[in-house]
């Protein structure tokens, strides 16, 4: 998907990436770590506060249990009358200001045994100490305070209740006492103080965690005693809370807490306040079985991490930003200039070498890409002015050479019927000239009335020197043939002028007859040229035998010998150089001298230009599309007679 | 039902001119989830609809309903069925015109840590029992399962069961149950007697009037009567509607309200009202056999000596409108 996004772009996604990756790990880490001190933290000042809190609060209660027990101890080992039992009841009340009210309450006739109940009760009313006895009507013997210290046989703190007047929150503590009747131990009654809950609720709201943390307390049964919102005290308990938050956690929690369990709820527990989530903790109080629970306010302990974070991120996610735009400003420096190389090789690439390519700033990769492209471009321009140049002089070479090949042909006779007056001989020749200037040449002429020369050569190589070679020689040999001279001293001679002064030792092939055209008796010599064939009259053909004499040019002084031959009217030789005979075909193979016989012997009888174009078909049917190599030459003269 | 419908129907019509007829109801307790359907009505206006002023008496454990309706000083009241009869047997002419609660959800619950799981296990243990009405059930329940159990009589709260003062309490399944299970007792830790299961179901809650007070207007206790079940029936299909109407009384009455609890009343309520068990009754009938066997416990518990005629005691308002 990123396949043809830019390198700037997979390099600010990669390393924003990992550095985003890289800073997430470690700020996990961090923030684990400094949460875990922070909870440390608070478990141990948790823990202070709540011992202080929850001894505070056994102070109270134990001083307030030492005074019942006190006074069951004085009932049970003492005897008293009403009068005493009067006063000292009086004197609780009176003296002990957290105490609220007391009675002694007696088992049914235990007292007076002509009353069923007995209980007579002193509290606080109005500033001073009120009485009243509690009655049938009130029927103490079925209340929390009386029954359960009775039937479980031991002291009892009550549940909590609401006083006379519902206004106070009130909790009793009851202690049973005993008295011997006939060796048995039996219940005589209960002493109970009632006391005021306020100073235990002022302890436990005095409990402020942070801004919105608090501590509540819970009875034996789970029922609030204290809690920050009123409506829970005595109307709700913790498994109630529990049941309509549909919290079971919060419930296991509370069970713990009644059975004098210490800890911490293994979930956050929300407040009830807030509704935020919290850390609760709590501790059993020992005396009454009760339970301190303390709500630390999740966020507002993680406030100064939580603001350190939030920084922390913040600093994170702008380092990534800056990072993101250095890539962005590095990757810009690097592919802007490859944008720019890329621009120009397209534009080199369609020709224009003028662009001007990016400046190599600095000496790194991309600058030496740059200084590469430069010379790459300064190399193809020279390279190209090369070739411009060489195609200029090639062209003006091949011009000339065109030049010379046209003034080379221009040289060679090529009207024909050549002598259209004459029936006594027929003669024809043609040149396929090579696409390079060969050195063919072929000529012939009427030396007087009865002669005629005619001479056919191949100069060595090829190109401009060849065909002034063949040029020269030509014309040497125009000028100097003559009846008087023979064949052979004509070519001795051409031969002395060729030599001198032919440093490049080039040569030539040449042969040159001369016919007379009354008697059919032709003089030749063979400069090393291919022989001729002699074609007769009635339809054979051979190649003239008889060695063929050293090429023409190469020695000065060389000796040339004059033959002769006798063509009977209706005769004729075919001459031709070596460019029909080694003729080259697609397999490489040459024409040869016996195919060249076959095409004469096959078109004997022809005009003399039927021959040659009768040899040139076939050379051309031979080679078919494989390159000319060498230039084609071959002339036919027949001797007629007068016939 | 539904000729009951259409003759209430009928009513409310032929009543709709005439000014609101003035009664007074008193539950046999202060507002609470187990009175939902009179307070809904009233609320609903359901009890207007039908040519009624009411006015709900705020009861309590100083106002017992049936002395109430005694002195006069009520119309029509809840009742428990075993208490009316035990009136009417004693010569207070108390007729039932209704009788809302069909299933009795008084029952005995014991720890089953402390090794109570059957009936037998009782044997010698100590048990909380209410006074009065609440025994018979027990008694009988301990007569038929040969128990000696030591009674403890068990006050306004149930702390002495939960601080192991005692074996086993009374609860009421409505009430005593869930503020056991709310003081962190788990149910599945608890060992439950419904006495409905042991053949000793005791309808309980029922309307009741003095038997001239039906004389003198027997439309408009029959009025009533139709109200107050289409209270009910409509706090049934309105249930988080019904608490709400019943914690606004209690909050009004100045009683602790608590929302769960209510709710839990309410729920159980409907249970008892409208149970679902084979051979329950029509809601708001009086049963012969439910009124015979009480009525036959009674007798064999020394409480009634003779038993009051059922067609005399039973008043059916769907009866006394085809007359």
């Amino acid at each position: 998907m990123f396949k043809n996004k830019g390198i700037a772009f997979k390099l600010v996604l990669f390393f924003t990436l990992s550095s985003a990756l890289i800073f997430t790990v470690i700020f996990s880490y961090n923030y684990l770590v400094s949460r875990k001190m922070i909870k440390k933290g608070i478990e141990e000042n948790s823990a202070n506060l709540i011992t202080t809190t929850t001894s505070r609060i056994e102070i109270l209660l134990t001083s307030t249990q030492k005074v019942p027990l006190n006074t069951a101890y004085l009932l049970e080992n003492t005897n008293y009358d009403e009068a005493e039992l009067f006063r000292v009841i009086y004197a609780i009340v009176e003296k002990n200001p957290e105490i609220y009210g007391a009675a002694v309450a007696f088992e049914p006739y235990a007292f007076d045994k002509n009353k069923k109940h007995y209980a007579p009760y002193f509290y606080k009313s109005n500033g001073g100490v009120s009485f009243k006895y509690l009655d049938k009507f009130y029927d103490y013997f079925l209340w929390d305070w009386y029954q359960i210290p009775k039937e479980l046989e031991q002291p009892q703190w009550t549940e909590p209740y609401f006083g006379e007047g519902g206004g106070i929150l009130m909790s009793s503590y009851a202690v049973p006492f005993y008295r011997n009747v006939e060796g048995e131990r039996k219940l005589a009654g209960i002493v109970v103080v009632d006391i005021s809950l306020d100073h235990l609720r002022d302890i436990v709201s005095s409990i402020k965690i942070l801004k919105s943390g608090y501590g509540f307390l819970i009875s034996k049964n789970g029922t609030f005693v204290t809690h920050p919102i009123k409506d829970y005290i005595m109307n709700e308990t913790i498994f109630s809370v529990a049941e309509e938050r549909g919290e079971n956690t919060l419930r296991e929690t509370g069970r713990k807490m009644i059975r004098g369990e210490t800890g911490y709820s293994s979930v956050p527990v929300r407040s009830a306040v807030t509704g935020k989530h919290c850390i609760m903790t709590y501790v059993p109080i020992k005396s009454n079985g009760w339970s301190l629970g303390v709500l630390f306010p999740y966020d507002e302990l993680m406030a100064d991490i939580t603001n350190l974070n939030h920084v922390v991120i913040a600093l994170g996610v702008i380092g990534l930003l800056l990072l993101a735009l250095a890539i962005i400003f590095i990757a810009r420096s690097i592919t802007r200039p490859l944008t720019e190389m890329a621009n120009a090789a397209v534009k080199i690439g369609r020709g224009n070498l003028e662009v001007q390519l990016p400046e190599a700033k600095a000496g790194d990769e991309v600058g030496k890409l740059t200084v590469a492209l430069d010379c790459m471009k300064t190399s193809l321009k020279d390279y190209i002015r090369e070739i411009t140049e060489t195609t200029a002089s090639k062209q003006r070479m091949e011009s000339e050479l065109k030049i010379a090949r046209n003034i080379q042909m221009g040289i060679l006779p090529k009207k024909f019927p050549a002598f259209p007056d004459r029936t006594d001989f027929d003669i024809h020749a043609s040149t396929i000239p090579a696409r390079e200037v060969g050195g063919d040449f072929y000529d012939f002429f009427l030396i007087d009335n009865d002669h005629l020369c005619f001479v056919i050569g191949d100069a060595s190589g090829k190109g401009i020197p060849a065909a002034i070679f063949m040029a020269y020689t030509k014309t040497l040999i125009k000028a100097k043939a003559s009846t008087s001279l023979g064949t052979g001293a004509l070519m001795e001679q051409v031969n002395d002028e060729l030599s001198k002064g032919n440093d490049a030792d080039m040569f030539i092939t040449v042969f040159c007859a001369i016919l007379n055209t009354a008697t059919g008796e032709i003089s030749y010599t063979n400069g090393g040229h291919n022989p001729p064939l002699v074609m007769r009259a009635d339809g054979g053909a051979d190649y003239l035998d008889g060695p063929g004499e050293l090429v023409v040019g190469i020695m000065d002084g060389s000796r040339y010998s004059t033959r002769t031959l006798v063509l009977e009217p209706g005769d004729g030789l075919f001459l031709y150089t070596d460019g029909v005979t080694e003729a080259m075909n697609g397999a490489e193979e040459i024409f040869n001298t016996d195919r060249l016989k076959d095409v004469i012997l096959a078109s004997s009888g022809g005009s003399a230009s039927e021959i040659t174009g009768s040899v040139a078909r076939a050379v051309n049917d031979f080679c078919q599309d494989t390159p000319q190599y060498d230039d084609i030459t071959m002339m036919v003269v027949r001797y007629e007679g007068n016939r | 039902m539904l000729l009951s419908f259409l003759f209430f129907a009928a009513a409310a019509v032929a009543t709709a001119q005439e000014p609101l007829k003035k009664i007074s109801f008193i539950p046999q307790w202060g507002p609470q989830a187990q009175f939902a359907g009179y307070y809904v009505a009233y609320d609903e206006g359901i009890y207007k609809k039908h040519g009624i002023d009411i006015n709900i008496i705020q009861g309590g454990p100083g106002r017992p309903s049936s002395e109430l309706l005694e002195k006069g000083e009520a119309d029509v009241g809840s009742i428990w069925l075993s208490t009316a009869i035990q009136k009417r047997s004693s010569g207070v002419r108390l007729v039932n015109i209704a009788q809302i609660v069909q299933r009795s959800s008084l029952m005995l619950i014991a720890k089953k840590a402390r090794g109570i799981k059957r009936p037998e296990d009782l044997q010698g243990k100590k048990v909380g029992l209410w006074g009065n009405d609440f025994r018979i059930q027990p008694m009988a329940f301990f007569k038929k399962h040969n128990l000696m159990v030591k009674i403890i009589p068990q006050s306004y709260s149930v702390n002495l069961f939960l601080r192991d003062g005692v074996d086993a309490a009374s609860a009421m399944w409505y009430n005593e149950y869930h503020t056991i299970l709310n003081a962190g007792i788990n149910a599945d830790e608890l060992t439950t007697f419904f006495y409905s299961d042991f053949g000793l179901n005791f309808p309980e809650d029922g309307i009741f009037v003095m038997e001239e007070t039906l004389k003198k207007d027997p439309a408009l206790v029959c009025a009533f009567v139709k109200a107050s079940m289409e209270g009910w029936m409509y706090a049934f299909s309105h249930p988080d509607r019904a608490v709400d109407t019943v914690l606004k009384y209690m909050t009004a009455a100045n009683v602790p309200a608590n929302r769960v609890h209510q709710k839990w009343m309410f729920e159980r309520m409907k249970d008892i009202i409208m149970p679902v068990e084979q051979g329950a009754g029509e809601p708001g009938v009086l049963k012969k056999e439910d009124y015979e066997r009480v009525a036959l416990e009674l007798k064999n518990g020394g409480l009634i000596t003779n038993i009051p005629d059922y067609d005399e005691f039973a008043f059916r308002c769907q009866g006394y409108v085809q007359k």
